[in-house]
């Protein structure tokens, strides 16, 4: 059986995945035509080519389908309910840096930090009757963030995409969205608060614990020592 | 039927006899009377679904919510329940994700002293033979204590909002005292603040959007300018207060130390402690020894405001059994009606688990 490796199928994640194994002695290419999903990896004998969009390789992996998949730290924090118990970081990449930010309207000259967040969502809800409500698609991480953070008086509501629209249109009176050079929040006249991202993202490798291993760990071996990361633990062939 | 499944109809027969009545809530519970309650947090833990007709619902996380709606829309006073059936909390993969509550809640307006007692006393009586040690506390005294605190109205106010957030209640205790990060990031936005009119300074910001309007961030920023003239929290209360939350004692001598405190604004509360603890006595327990934790309750019973209680087996598995009073939940859920509440619940399943183990 041949280890699989899952890698986003299309754009510059795709494109700077494929140069990062390159630098490392290793071609990923794409077979056949541009719209046809299959590809090869020349450099180490064993190994497939599975090309899916990054959105999906989490719940790839944590399924055991593909061993190892490249995609996004946040989108395997979001996706998976403890993940560490279903996959296994084992190189951050160096690209696709994004930041998982709260943002407000820049007129809100009384609120910098997530402290002045929280008191403001407690005036919000007393004038409102209801709870300050936050658009995000990354309702894992934020709840997760601010259940830490013990900020209160709040709700989520989905945003799937145009989330910094959603102030204009009334229906938040916050954003937290995923950010890398913060122009389209500028230009939507919103600013970060003040502190640590809830996630700084980067593109990563990472190692299904679920997927099969018996046939496939000495290809891990290979594949490790030719990318020149640790093996990791727990993932040998059973022999 | 499971071991567990047996244990719950013994338990609540024994509630029964106790002179409870049976009440038997929808497993379909209104989402949003929960999450006004609990915040979005309730959302990670209970599992939602949808009616075309109801809206969002969930599948029960507790008893104690519907039972309150219960008695408050047709209860007789003084009233005593006891229920028994599953509840459903979304868990980490290794705990169990439906497991049983068997539980007993009591109405009263008078003797509160007695209606915590005889909840412990029951609770203490049908665990027994179980491994397992009670813990006791008292969320009346740390409010009695916050609200004592020599500062302004507001921050107070702010203090209480966060009592069941250690975390956060400690980073603003910290700020109020003038110290920490927090502190030296109030003082630049105040600062920022300072430098115009407020009016002036959401204009130059950009152009204005959202629901939250100007008058609303001018109101803040009124109210932020005013806390920055207030007196830090006298390091001497903050440090009793420091005191009394990591106070751990057998309950006499817990009361013993907290009077000598020789703090006025939680005499009251003191007061009610010790009657409690007479009640218990009556009721055989023995509190020289019953042991006193004063920050028990502050992280997992988000709506008990008094005494509290639980019975633990392990350290790392959840109380079998906690409980405690609630009397601000039933004015919350009461529509302007208020009724001095107390109870608690008994995880059989939990039980059923000691058994086999031992």
């Amino acid at each position: 059986m041949s280890l699989k490796l899952g890698v986003p199928s299309k754009g510059r994640l795709m494109e700077q995945t494929f140069d990062w194994f390159a630098d490392r002695g290793l071609r990923l290419a794409r077979t056949g035509s541009a719209r046809e999903y299959a590809g090869t990896v020349n450099g180490v004998d064993g190994v497939e080519l599975v090309l899916l969009s990054a959105s999906e390789i989490p719940r790839e992996l944590a399924a055991g389908r593909i061993h190892l998949g490249v995609t996004g730290s946040d989108l395997v924090r979001e996706t998976l309910p403890d993940w560490p118990a279903s996959v296994t970081e084992l190189a951050q990449m160096g690209f696709g840096h994004a930041d998982l930010i709260l943002a407000v309207p820049v007129t809100w000259v009384d609120v910098e930090t997530l402290d002045d967040l929280d008191a403001a969502a407690a005036a919000f809800r007393a004038r409102h009757g209801f709870r300050l409500r936050i658009a995000t698609k990354y309702h894992r991480l934020v709840r997760e963030h601010l259940r830490a953070q013990g900020v209160a008086d709040y709700q989520l509501v989905d945003s799937q995409g145009a989330t910094e629209g959603t102030i204009r249109n009334l229906t938040a009176e916050a954003v937290a969205d995923i950010t890398s050079t913060g122009e389209t929040l500028r230009a939507n006249h919103l600013k970060i608060l003040q502190g640590s991202p809830i996630h700084q993202s980067q593109a990563t490798l990472f190692a299904a614990r679920g997927a099969d291993w018996s046939s496939t760990g000495q290809t891990l071996q290979r594949l490790s020592d030719r990318l020149g990361l640790p093996m990791p633990t727990g993932f040998s062939a059973q022999v | 039927m499971s071991r567990a499944e047996d244990i719950s109809t013994a338990l609540l027969a024994q509630m029964l006899d106790a002179g409870a009545q049976r009440v038997t809530p929808d497993v379909l519970q209104p989402a949003e009377t929960l999450l006004d309650l609990y915040g979005e947090d309730i959302r990670a833990r209970a599992y939602v679904t949808h009616d075309p007709a109801l809206g969002e619902m969930m599948l029960r996380p507790d008893f104690t919510v519907p039972v309150v709606q219960a008695h408050m829309a047709d209860g007789a006073e003084p009233a005593r329940y006891a229920y028994a059936g599953a509840v459903f909390r979304k868990q980490s993969a290794t705990r169990a994700r439906e497991y049983l509550q068997v539980g007993y809640e009591v109405f009263a307006r008078e003797h509160p002293e007695q209606a915590d007692a005889e909840v412990f006393a029951l609770f203490a009586r049908l665990l027994d033979g179980y491994p397992t040690r009670p813990v006791t506390g008292d969320m009346g005294i740390v409010k009695a204590a916050v609200a004592g605190l020599s500062t302004t109205e507001r921050r107070r106010a702010a203090l209480l909002r966060h009592i069941w957030r250690p975390k956060r209640f400690r980073a603003l205790l910290e700020r109020m005292r003038g110290q920490g990060p927090l502190a030296a990031d109030r003082a630049g936005l105040v600062d920022r603040l300072r430098a115009a009119p407020v009016k002036e300074l959401i204009a130059a910001a950009g152009p204005h959007l959202g629901l939250r309007g100007a008058d609303e961030i001018t109101a803040r920023v009124m109210t932020l300018l005013e806390d920055a003239e207030a007196v830090p929290i006298p390091e001497d209360q903050a440090q009793a207060l420091d005191a009394l939350l990591s106070l751990s004692a057998p309950a006499q001598d817990a009361l013993a130390q907290m009077r000598a405190m020789g703090w006025d604004a939680i005499t009251p509360a003191l007061d009610r402690l010790a009657a409690r603890l007479e009640a218990l006595d009556a009721a055989g327990i023995d509190t020289e020894t019953l042991p006193f934790e004063a920050s028990f309750g502050r992280t997992t019973m988000e709506y008990y405001d008094g005494f509290v209680f639980g019975f633990i087996a392990r350290d790392d598995l959840p109380p079998v059994a906690s409980g405690g009073r609630y009397d601000a939940l039933t004015a919350v859920l009461g529509h302007g009606r208020s009724i001095p509440a107390v109870g608690g619940v008994i995880r059989p399943d939990t039980l059923a688990g000691l058994e086999g183990a031992g």
